[in-house]
């Protein structure tokens, strides 16, 4: 859009990947005269917030001097030598695929930055909360920005430690156990992953993604293609998740904190179906020809899967937790996603890729707003908070009960915000698949994706109904005072009946504000994302000619 | 030397002093630090171990006039090509591995051999400064030797004072316990390896490695029975100075009733001894058998992660010496990660053993930077236990970071980018060497040995159990002067201690910035 100079672009690609690293260095030394602030612990957070800003103005002019007339060609593009030993090379480059990824990265930490700034974390110390957080943003816009197979796998293993210590040490009940879930699980995916990388990059003889993608498979028997499709899928598959590689995603998201909660739905998930389109599609494809249908059986069982133990959880006595939930929901989504991928078509892709984007914004967006009920509410169990008649948002707080439904509709795909493109797209592709996919069984796959998004629109209408609706402050205000009186005051209804409860907060509003708008811009100009990826899923699909 | 005396009378053989020089220095001056010991005042003791620190940086610096890898001496007058001692890229850099370990043993030693706090004496000073400087010479010139009776010599030169390093610590029952189930088990491994040598040499008539190569394929077939135990009854020898499975069993116990330094020593320097043997019997003299001990090496190698980290996951935090059993079991752990590039050579050539020598030293760093912390700890912990090191963060920050970064190092995970690379580059070998199951079974030991690493490594930053139970007396007894306020039962750190720290520290880093550093010798043929 705005002309900058290939250097610059280069600048600020590099400073998107080191510049988290380096202000996480200077988080953990003491701050300088001058920046002390009113104590330690607030000089810390509001570093974070300023780093993140600056990276998030970074990535904003870098999106803005993208050239969008030639999406599909890798810009500001660096390409040094780091270990000639293993062909290493640091080579990093956007294009109209990793783009908007790379701008939901760094738009998500500033958010969460921002939030744990007026909300600090409870637990150990924000010094150390803030470097990893930075780390944890290094590590991710990196897997968005590398072009080496091997620099990938390194951006992978980066964000297992900030994410495993976020989780262990700020996280809520049962931390510990979910903590090693995650990083166990994600471990042993990525060093099978690992192992298929080596392959693919051993046989073709280069690591270079770029190369990978334009050679198309051609240099690898179709042996080769199918054990590293099968060892880099099960990787990608662990991170994305898919089921049944997903139960450590539940136990995760209930425990980790907010803002664990919000990177891991809204960023961390989406590098697995990024290595899908980025690696596996292009480099692989008759190794991704042959487990295309497996991927999307599986993907479908996923959707229904999820969305039916999302019902389970929103029934009334299953004490189910709202940030399980959430996080089942998110089996589900990305079921469409891998959905979308396994078609092989362009449309499918696109379609994978806007959901991966609408994902982030309404998944980070919901479990902002879990957290805030947890917050005021001291639980996000649904039976406790919904009590015999719902929650009552809508009365107590109303715009934090608005805000939640509109996430909810937007979770379930209504038309016209950012949801909806992305799944009806992937069920497009899979309606009608590649060349040489097997047509019945993706019509099939079709039938069963479109029966799960009426699951998916039953479980969040139902919890909508439960938390949102419900007898509100002035019906049950004479009850209210009565129980009040009756249990002499001892409390404990009153939190969780009739009083109202804090509304928004302003800097709550500032963080959540973008994301809803992002999915209503999204929801209704669906060309601004589709145009940047198209062109680059075609060239992909087409073994990157020109 | 064995070459000397086989060579023939009609010449004198030339010597090349500058080639043979690190493991020569190094010997002279074991001889000088045990004589001085006579003469040297009790109180001036220390100036023997800053004398053999000195001799160890000299020996290093002698290797860099050999840096183009191309002296050999030694050498048959009737065949030039034939030499005993080479100083070849592969010897350079297992020599800078055992002499760079040495001299950082040597700084965690320094503390050990004056006299304690609490009356008692430390190590002997003399004695124990010998004793690691002859078996640091044995293991600098094992990596040289190109036949295989200097490289029994070697063997031997570098074990058996590791023996009476293991049990130097006088009046101690486990420290005695320890020297002897080493020396038992080692003995055994010995006389095997000589057996099997002495068959090689039956059906070969060579013992120079090039010439046991030459030969084996056209070893008569009368003899072919011998040759191949010969073969075997070597390698098992090997192996079982490599702490494989199942000759591990001595290690746990050796390492916790040894001296601190000396379990250090024996996990970096020892291991390099048992992994160059077996390196240059296996790749160099019995490359006719490789059908044999490739698929025998690939499954040791499988047995020896699984069996090291299985028992490294058991360790319990709170048992006495745990965290020095769990260093020992995850060293039996990192041997079979080394041994996967040898199997691997098998089937892709000699080059693949560039791995392992990357491997080890990355190992070689970390490892002795883990010690080095536990070394801190031990000096007011002296129980080494692993729930000792909680709170670490908060007394500490400076050692508890850099044990962290060791600990993730060791595990492969950023930001121990080094050690993910040292993984990588092992991976790598075993793929392109066809060997995809045991990247596999690598694969998920990994993921066990991260369990145990990373479970150290958040003990590190836990809160400290003082803040719960204050102890008023401990902070009362250390307040005159030099403790900080943050720390109150805070000492200083020794000189020699925190130089090693900080020598590890900065080239574990230093590495994970420039990785070629190391992993240029896995891209090449050392030999």
């Amino acid at each position: 859009m705005i002309d900058i100079s290939p250097s610059v672009m280069q600048f600020l690609l590099a400073f998107l990947v080191v510049g988290p690293l380096l202000g996480a260095g200077a988080a953990l030394l003491p701050a300088p005269p001058g920046l002390r602030g009113k104590s330690p612990d607030q000089a810390v957070l509001r570093h974070g917030v300023t780093v993140t800003a600056a990276l998030l103005i970074a990535a904003v002019v870098l999106a803005l001097g993208f050239d969008h007339d030639q999406p599909s060609r890798m810009q500001a593009t660096t390409d040094i030598s780091w270990i000639p030993a293993l062909d290493v090379r640091i080579h990093l480059g956007i294009d109209g695929i990793s783009l908007p990824l790379l701008v939901l990265t760094a738009l998500l930490t500033f958010l969460c930055a921002l939030y744990s700034y007026f909300s600090p974390p409870t637990g150990a110390s924000p010094k150390a909360f803030t470097a990893l957080l930075l780390v944890l943003e290094a590590g991710t816009i990196a897997s968005f920005a590398v072009l080496d197979l091997l620099l990938l796998f390194l951006a992978f293993e980066m964000v297992l430690i900030p994410m495993y210590f976020l989780i262990a040490r700020w996280g809520g009940a049962r931390r510990q156990a979910a903590a090693w879930r995650f990083i166990l699980y994600t471990l042993l995916g990525s060093v099978v992953m690992l192992l298929g990388l080596l392959l693919v990059g051993l046989r073709a003889g280069t690591f270079d993604m770029v190369a990978l993608a334009i050679d198309n498979g051609r240099s690898l028997t179709v042996t080769v293609q199918v054990i590293a499709v099968l060892a880099i899928g099960i990787g990608l598959a662990v991170k994305a998740p898919m089921w049944p590689l997903h139960s450590w995603l539940p136990d995760a998201h209930t425990a980790a904190p907010t803002v664990g909660s919000v990177l891991l739905a809204g960023v961390l998930l989406k590098m697995g179906t990024y290595g899908f389109v980025r690696i596996v599609v292009p480099v692989a494809p008759d190794g991704m020809r042959v487990f295309a249908p497996y991927l999307a059986a599986l993907a479908v069982i996923g959707i229904i899967y999820g969305s039916l133990a999302c019902l389970a959880l929103a029934r009334t006595g299953a004490k189910g937790d709202l940030k399980r939930l959430i996080a089942y929901s998110s089996v589900g989504h990305m079921g469409f996603v891998l959905l979308g991928i396994a078609s092989m078509t362009p449309t499918g892709i696109n379609g994978a890729l806007f959901a991966n984007i609408a994902h982030g914004l309404i998944t980070g967006l919901l479990f902002f707003l879990v957290g805030a009920v947890k917050e005021r509410y001291g639980t996000a169990d649904l039976d406790t908070l919904a009590g015999a008649t719902g929650a009552a948002l809508y009365g107590r707080a109303p715009r934090l009960g608005g805000l939640f439904a509109f996430a909810a509709v937007a979770s379930l795909g209504l038309p016209g915000l950012a949801g909806f493109w992305g799944e009806m797209l992937a069920l497009f592709g899979a309606f009608r698949p590649a060349e040489g996919l097997s047509r019945p069984a993706f019509l099939t796959f079709t039938a069963i994706g479109a029966f799960g998004t009426l699951l998916t629109a039953a479980y969040l209408l139902v919890v909508v109904r439960r938390l949102c609706m419900g007898r509100g402050p002035t019906a049950i205000a004479e009850t209210g005072t009565r129980t009040a009186k009756a249990h002499g005051g001892a409390g404990t209804p009153s939190r969780t009946e009739g009083t109202p409860l804090a509304d928004i907060r302003p800097y709550e509003a500032a963080a959540w504000a973008p994301l809803a708008v992002l999915t209503v811009v999204a929801g209704l100009w669906p060309a601004v994302l589709l145009g940047l990826t198209d062109p680059a899923v075609q060239q992909l699909l087409a073994g990157g000619n020109q | 030397m064995t070459a000397a005396t086989t060579a023939s009378a009609e010449l004198v053989q030339s010597v090349d002093w500058a080639a043979i020089a690190p493991p020569v220095i190094t010997a002279v001056v074991a001889l000088v630090a045990l004589v001085a010991d006579l003469f040297v005042p009790p109180a001036r003791r220390r100036l023997l171990g800053w004398t053999a620190i000195a001799g160890l940086a000299a020996a290093l610096l002698a290797l860099l006039p050999l840096r183009a890898g191309d002296r050999s001496t030694f050498c048959l007058t009737t065949d030039p090509a034939t030499c005993s001692y080479t100083a070849d890229h592969f010897t350079l850099a297992v020599q800078f591995l055992v002499l760079g370990g040495a001299l950082l043993t040597a700084l965690l030693a320094l503390t050990e051999t004056e006299p304690r706090r609490d009356g008692s004496t430390g190590l002997p000073a003399g004695e124990f400064w010998f004793l690691l400087l002859s078996s640091t010479a044995g293991a600098a010139l094992l990596p040289a030797s190109r036949d295989l009776a200097t490289l029994v010599v070697a063997l031997e030169v570098a074990s058996l004072p590791a023996f009476a390093l293991v049990g130097l610590r006088r009046g101690d029952r486990l420290s005695g316990e320890a020297a002897l189930k080493f020396f038992l088990s080692s003995v055994t491994a010995t006389a095997v390896t000589l057996l099997g040598v002495s068959f090689v040499y039956a059906a070969t008539g060579s013992l120079h490695l090039t010439g046991v190569a030459e030969a084996l394929p056209r070893v008569p077939g009368q003899l072919g029975t011998l040759a191949t135990a010969g073969v075997a009854l070597t390698l098992v020898g090997f192996a079982f100075k490599t702490a494989a499975v199942p000759f591990h069993f001595w290690v746990p116990d050796t390492y916790a009733g040894a001296p601190l330094p000396v379990a250090a020593y024996l996990s970096v320097v020892g291991k390099a001894v048992g992994f160059t043997g077996l390196i240059l019997v296996a790749v160099i003299a019995f490359p006719a058998y490789a059908d044999v001990w490739g698929p025998a090496l690939a499954v040791l190698a499988a047995l020896t992660m699984t069996a090291g980290n299985a028992a490294a996951l058991r360790q319990s935090a709170a048992r006495a010496l745990s965290a020095v059993r769990l260093l020992a079991w995850s060293s039996v752990a990192q041997a079979g990660y080394l041994l996967v590039p040898v199997a691997a050579a098998a089937y892709t050539g000699a080059a693949a053993v560039g791995a392992t020598i990357a491997y080890a030293l990355m190992y070689a760093v970390v490892n002795l930077g883990a010690f080095a912390v536990v070394a801190l700890v031990a000096r007011t912990h002296p129980a080494k236990r692993i729930a000792d090191f909680r709170g670490l963060y908060a007394d500490r920050p400076a050692a508890a970071l850099a044990l962290a970064f060791f600990l993730l190092c060791l595990a492969g995970l950023p930001p121990g980018i080094i050690g993910l690379f040292a993984k990588v580059t092992v991976f790598s070998a075993a793929v392109d060497a066809g060997l995809g199951w045991l990247a596999a079974i690598m694969a998920v030991n990994v993921v066990l040995g991260l369990s145990y690493y990373l479970r150290w490594t958040a003990v590190l930053f836990r809160a400290p159990a003082r803040a719960e139970a204050p102890v008023p007396a401990a902070a009362a007894t250390v307040s005159a002067g030099t403790a900080t306020a943050i720390a109150p039962v805070r000492e200083p750190v020794p000189l020699p201690l925190a130089a090693a720290l900080a020598l590890t520290t900065v080239a574990a880093v230093a590495l994970s910035g420039y990785p070629q550093l190391i992993l240029t010798f896995a891209a090449r043929n050392l030999f």
